[in-house]
């Protein structure tokens, strides 16, 4: 897979967390937190998760998840990866 | 050097083309428990209970009411619903993974109460998987000859392993029991089981000992349960030749209503009823299949002779799937 850009993960992202949970893609920015603003819980992080797998190609372990508080903390994580 | 031994030939038992399930039978203990009441013992709300499980209430059985207690009762409600008296029976299975005690075994014990006379009789522990298993060793038993009519129980009291101070776990184990009454047919009416278990993710759910409570990791096994069990439950309906949208009932093991949902969602049963026992049940490991079927035939929700998918899965990590006829 190609590496994507950072707006290509963004809009990756934000196109899964509306599938998932029905949060708006305008409301998923770079600087949001999935638990205190788009009050995303644990087991919607691993649908979450699991998803951008499939879609970027990195795998996105259960222990890593609760590192990746942010949409960016993501979008970094997934372009280190595919580095 | 003896000259070659000629070994006499050994006669198999005459089995039946297929097997069937007759009537299924629940039980559920009396108390109900609220996410009301258990808000007031550990830091939880219904609201966060609701979104995270799907459960509304639960039944916990009292402290004198056994695993086998329970299995007599659902047993006996599947063997007078099957038409069938309790000497017709030559097997009984009990699926469970929560029994008080593992000597002597249930099953012996359930049917000796029930009045059947001098079954095979034994205890299956496939956990949440372990209805399908037993529903498959039943089938199998039949098929062969090996049983002419066998009665399948899962009763479980996960409330033996419940620590009500783990908001995480306390939430979700409910007690209760199904059974389903297995006898043979000229046609199949339980179809080819996919099975299996995948041993790497054993220590995911887990019991240490008898005075321990059940631990899980929440976001493993959900993450297991959302991706992996529904390609074994579309490998179910292609190996019985019925294709989703000619399913009538889908019955996932009811671990939590956003797996279910989840597997429903990959299944794409467009127009099958999707079991969502868990709602007033909670998830009762091996009995929560055959307790959902049970409580759907009897409100009418489903056609009977129409294909039902089973799908059981949870602690080993264990899984199996069947389609069924429904009685």
């Amino acid at each position: 897979m190609a590496v994507a850009t950072e707006q290509e993960i963004l809009d990756g992202l934000a196109e899964i967390i509306d599938e998932i949970v029905g949060i708006d893609k305008s409301e998923v920015t770079p600087e949001k937190s999935f638990v205190d603003d788009l009050d995303i819980d644990s087991l919607s992080m691993v649908e979450i998760a699991v998803a951008a797998q499939d879609k970027f190609g990195v795998e996105i372990p259960d222990d890593k998840l609760k590192d990746l508080k942010t949409v960016k903390d993501v979008i970094v994580y997934v372009q280190n990866l595919q580095q | 050097m003896t000259a070659a031994y000629e070994a006499p030939a050994l006669r198999l038992s005459q089995g039946s083309p297929g097997a069937r399930i007759l009537a299924f039978g629940d039980y559920q203990p009396a108390k109900v428990v609220t996410n009301d009441d258990l808000a007031k013992i550990v830091d939880t709300s219904d609201e966060w209970i609701r979104s995270r499980v799907g459960i509304a209430e639960r039944r916990i059985a009292g402290p004198e009411e056994t695993v086998g207690d329970m299995a007599v009762q659902a047993g006996g409600k599947a063997l007078a619903a099957s038409g069938l008296s309790p000497e017709d029976i030559d097997l009984v299975i009990v699926a469970t993974c929560s029994v008080e005690t593992t000597i002597p075994n249930q099953a012996a014990s359930v049917a000796h109460r029930l009045g059947v006379k001098a079954p095979a009789a034994f205890d299956l522990n496939a956990a949440c998987a372990g209805f399908c298993y037993a529903l498959e060793t039943a089938a199998s038993a039949v098929r062969a000859g090996s049983a002419r009519n066998a009665l399948v129980i899962g009763a479980e009291k996960m409330s033996n392993w419940i620590d009500w101070n783990d908001r995480s776990t306390c939430i979700i184990f409910a007690d209760g029991a199904g059974a389903a009454v297995v006898t043979g047919a000229a046609e199949p009416g339980v179809g080819p089981v996919v099975w299996g278990s995948a041993g790497e993710l054993a220590d995911k759910i887990t019991v240490a000992d008898r005075r321990s409570f059940i631990k899980q990791e929440g976001q493993a096994v959900f993450r297991w349960a959302t991706t992996a069990v529904a390609p074994v439950a579309l490998e179910a309906c292609e190996r019985a030749g019925i294709a989703p949208d000619q399913l009538a009932a889908v019955v996932p093991h009811q671990a939590n209503l956003r797996i279910v949902d989840a597997i429903a969602r990959r299944l794409k049963a467009v127009n099958a009823v999707v079991a969502d026992d868990i709602v007033h049940s909670g998830n009762t490991s091996a009995a929560s299949i055959p307790m959902a079927l049970s409580r759907m035939i009897e409100r009418g929700d489903v056609p009977s002779g129409a294909p039902a998918l089973l799908v059981g899965f949870g602690a080993g990590l264990s899984y199996a799937a069947q389609v069924i006829h429904l009685p």
